[in-house]
């Protein structure tokens, strides 16, 4: 593939040929289908993208975004270079990275010209242009904002006694065996927590930000896999099994399998209490010397057969009023990407009059954010916990 | 003269897309796939795959699981039918066990993991006044290393499955009579059977037996839900690879797919071993005139195992229920604190387009597969000859596992710019949904006593009469069972229909494997609940039918 649009692309800077474009366009927008608040979500801004511009939105439920990468690899390999079966992914990190790697995605940079795009927060959300280091360069338009969060219920755990980073961590699973655990790597979350740790055991955390070099690997990973053959004998079912994600945690906090559970998403509980799967006790807490931070995004692969479509829907979900129901915890709650000082009063005020609810951190309480890691070593991370721990013992 | 475009058709049908799909399996297995810069042959993917960490262990589960399962399986249901056939408790037991086919492997799963897990139903039960739990116990039953409740899960679901295509060959075999001789010779109910009925039963049961051992040491949703964890068998791990980001590992994926139609190959020679070593041991038992008559113990425990298996999937089942409508509802509480419909009033606007798909995709794919099916036995009828290399070819898709071909097979229908059209989405069902008809159906065609014609021909009647008047009504049950067991596997196609459909088109066993990965156990009830009734429509049917039809002919009773 060349940098260069096709002839028959659209192109964003007009966009009233864009909205032209768009009217009757069907687009199937491939995302993770494992949460029904998310697809109720994505179910409103089908509804509203069907009235406002005519495009008529179709949710592909996927269990793993990586298949939606598949697929097009797969048109790819069939010489299917447009008419593609997928539209818009929501997408970040590995996946990212592997499909700007190949060339799959629908380029030059579209996202910064979006007219939406100016309410957008770079100033202080610096994952929005750098994806685990990997530079967006438009090739993807932000969605929302993740923090790796931890959730604990006050009826059963004193406050007093959370840990307060990786090494209290490990303290507190003596003290209390069996009442810890992560989802098995690959599982997004799972591998999320090995970055974690991993960030804030290392000697030097700026390698993290380089591609892994293969001579210093070991020796950098050392301290994580150190920590980690300590701790999983004190985890949940001694390490022996783990939670299948993140939503399977939330059912062991209610039963009391579990203490500590954690998600990338600071409105988890406040949603899971909301829902009935958490009683209302439950709280949250972060590492004051940082946890995980990242952004998560929408992209449109190079075949897609209906861009201009995609591109007012990624758009539409970086409307002002679209974010702001996207964090009402009642909704999703999600945090917002856009920056509250380059709204309008009227849009600002929609966010004001949000209630967060009980379990969820205000934005200053969440503590500094830890940069992801370059996709290289998520991989070898986990081929490297699979080595020493995913083949039985 | 139509019956002759049975076999080419159904040899085109199948072989196209599975060969194809084995291709574009095999040509990555040895590093060939341009479009991820593979343009030369090469051993590195199988070396790879060799040196990938606890292969041998994944593959050894894989191995052990197919073939646990399926000889648990056999001799629960072997047994049953040995002690218990031909009485009222008999008929009355299998209307019970015929439905729990239709229940999804998924459903299943999750409905035994819901109750066999430390914080599962069994366990809140009885705490905290019996066990003194207040919180759920640290054990490791679920994902034990062994994969026993994997095996567990397996067999709840293969019984009902071999317990239907016995029932389905059973009315070939001079049953009561049989009994009556052994009896009369002095033999017990149990030995008696084994000895003169068990060997014709069995050999028209065979293949679907190898379609156990082929599914169970293939399968995935189980091994997820209920299997070991570290680590997983291969063929969880194969669609871990399949799915990996990186889209280098296509080529080990493949390889592995390789070896996974070698370790489901190995596991039915195996258990061909296995059935040789069975027969002697049984011809050597007849021949020292063992009779066996003191089996009242080995009778009441095959009753017993054959009551326990479709127990723990009903209250499994009925667990995943209470969760749909379950508010918070947390350890030791043996019922939830509230019931709340907002799981349903959330799922059921959602659900109409999927269930449309579904229940069109499963009745065409069924009846496209019926119609094939009956061309090539009436042409085996002709002829008489059994098509070797046709029927090769029709079992082909029960031999190699499904992640082994889809990869290709969704190439194929792209290049055919076929995809996620409802025709093509069809057309894969058809793929998978065809063997098992063939496999119901085939044997008790193949055994019906083609004297009957005689007798037909003698009065004068022409051969469609014939056919319509007499073979097809005595061969109704059989003709129903293929069908219902046809829409049941169509219904429960996972990897297929998300390929094939491009997700465009979602059916209710897409929706609910989706809403799984989010581990929602009320959502997961909701889907589970919707993804059971399809089927076990589709098997009222066909024991409902046959009953009424011949309520008044003694000899068609099973």
């Amino acid at each position: 593939m060349t940098l260069t649009a096709l002839a028959a692309d659209p192109n964003p800077k007009d966009w009233d040929a864009v909205l032209a474009e768009a009217k009757g366009e069907t687009v199937y927008w491939n995302a993770w289908g494992g949460s029904e608040n998310i697809n109720a979500y994505i179910e409103w801004a089908g509804e509203e993208l069907k009235q406002r511009y005519g495009v008529a939105l179709v949710h592909v439920k996927l269990d793993d975004t990586a298949n939606a990468v598949a697929k097009v690899v797969a048109e790819k390999a069939a010489g299917k270079d447009e008419g593609g079966s997928v539209d818009l992914i929501w997408i970040n990190g590995e996946n990212f990275a592997s499909m700007k790697e190949q060339g799959l995605l629908f380029s030059p940079g579209w996202a910064e010209v979006l007219p939406d795009w100016q309410y957008v927060d770079i100033e202080n959300k610096p994952t929005i242009r750098t994806d685990f280091t990997i530079p967006v360069e438009g090739l993807e338009s932000p969605w929302g904002m993740a923090k790796l969060v931890f959730f604990y219920d006050q009826a059963r755990t004193d406050p007093d006694t959370l840990p307060t980073n990786a090494r209290s961590l490990l303290d507190w699973s003596k003290a209390n065996p069996g009442r810890f655990s992560y989802p098995q790597p690959p599982d997004f979350i799972g591998s999320s927590f090995l970055k974690q740790i991993l960030s804030e055991l290392v000697e030097d955390r700026s390698v993290l930000l380089a591609p892994v070099i293969d001579a210093t690997f070991d020796k950098t990973v050392a301290p994580l896999f150190a920590y980690l053959d300590e701790l999983h004998p004190l985890m949940w079912r001694s390490g022996r099994a783990y939670p299948q994600n993140y939503p399977a945690m939330k059912q062991m906090l209610a039963d009391g399998e579990m203490d500590i559970i954690f998600a990338f998403n600071p409105s988890e509980a406040s949603s899971a209490i909301a829902n009935g799967e958490l009683p209302d006790t439950v709280r949250s807490f972060t590492f004051p010397e940082g946890t995980l931070s990242n952004t998560h995004f929408v992209a449109i692969p190079y075949n897609a057969a209906s861009k201009a479509g995609a591109l007012v829907a990624a758009n539409f979900l970086i409307s002002p009023e679209a974010q702001a129901r996207k964090q009402d915890p009642k909704v999703w709650g999600d945090p917002t990407v856009l920056a509250m000082d380059k709204l309008d009063a009227a849009d600002r005020a929609r966010f004001e009059a949000l209630d967060l609810g009980v379990a969820t951190l205000r934005p200053n309480e969440l503590g500094p954010a830890i940069d992801e890691p370059h996709p290289t070593w998520l991989e070898r991370l986990e081929g490297e916990w699979k080595r020493r721990y995913g083949v039985g013992n | 003269m139509l019956t002759r475009v049975g076999p080419p058709l159904a040899v085109l049908l199948l072989s196209g897309p599975i060969l194809a799909g084995l291709a574009g399996t095999i040509l990555p297995a040895f590093g060939y796939l341009p479009a991820l810069g593979g343009t030369a042959f090469s051993l590195a993917p199988l070396r790879e795959l060799a040196a990938a960490p606890g292969i041998a262990h994944s593959a050894l589960l894989s191995l052990f699981a197919g073939l646990a399962a399926a000889t648990l399986s056999l001799i629960v249901v072997m047994l049953f039918v040995a002690a218990w056939a031909g009485t009222p408790l008999f008929s009355r037991i299998q209307h019970v066990i015929s439905p729990l086919l239709s229940v999804p492997h998924a459903a299943a799963a999750f409905g035994l993991a819901f109750l066999i897990a430390p914080s599962g139903f069994l366990a809140r039960l009885v705490s905290p006044e019996l066990t003194g739990w207040t919180r759920p116990p640290d054990w490791l039953i679920v994902n034990d290393p062994m994969g026993l409740s994997m095996i567990a899960g397996l067999v709840v679901k293969e019984v009902p499955f071999l317990l239907l295509v016995t029932l389905a060959a059973l009315p070939q075999v001079p049953l009561a009579r049989t009994r009556m001789l052994v009896a009369s010779l002095g033999y017990g109910r149990v030995a008696g059977f084994l000895f003169c009925v068990w060997p014709p039963i069995y050999r028209q049961i065979r293949l679907p037996v190898f379609a156990v051992i082929a599914f169970a040491s293939s399968v995935v949703a189980v091994a997820i839900i209920l299997g070991p964890s570290a680590p997983p068998t291969l063929a969880a791990r194969l669609v871990e690879w399949m799915n990996d980001p990186d889209l280098s590992m296509r080529f080990l994926a493949s390889a592995g797919a390789l070896l996974q139609l070698a370790v489901s190959a190995l596991a039915i020679l195996l258990w061909i071993v296995i059935e040789h070593i069975g027969a002697a041991f049984r011809d050597r038992l007849a021949a020292a005139g063992r009779r066996c008559v003191r089996d009242r113990l080995v009778r009441t425990v095959a009753l017993v195992a054959m009551l326990a298996s479709a127990a723990t999937v009903f209250a499994g089942l009925a667990t995943l229920a209470i969760w749909s409508v379950a508010g918070l509802w947390q350890f030791p509480d043996a019922l939830p604190r509230g019931f709340s419909l907002r799981n349903w009033t959330t799922a059921l606007p959602r659900i109409l387009a999927p269930l449309a798909t579904t229940v069109i995709a499963g009745l065409v794919s069924t009846l496209i597969a019926f119609a094939i099916t009956l061309l090539c036995l009436l042409r085996e009828d002709e002829t008489g000859r059994i098509g070797r290399g046709s029927a090769l070819l029709i079992y082909l898709p029960l031999l190699v596992p499904q992640v082994a071909f889809l990869f290709g097979l969704q190439l194929l229908f792209l290049l055919s710019g076929a995809v996620a059209g409802l025709p093509a989405l069809i057309l894969a069902h058809l793929v998978f949904v065809m063997p098992y008809v063939f496999l119901s159906l085939s044997d008790p065609w193949r055994a019906y006593d083609r004297r009957y014609e005689a007798i037909a021909a003698g009065l004068g009647k022409s051969r469609l009469k014939t056919f319509l008047a007499v073979r097809l009504p005595m061969l109704t049950r059989p003709l129903l069972t293929a069908m219902a067991v046809g829409f049941a596997v169509s219904v429960g196609l996972y990897l297929p229909t998300v390929l094939i459909g491009a997700g465009r088109l979602t059916t209710i066993t897409t929706e609910a494997v989706t809403l799984a990965s989010g581990g929602n156990r009320r959502v997961i009830g909701v889907y589970a609940f919707l993804q059971m009734v399809l089927p076990m429509m589709g098997f009222v049917v066909a024991t409902l039918v046959p009953a009424l039809l011949f309520r008044r002919f003694r000899a068609m009773r099973v």
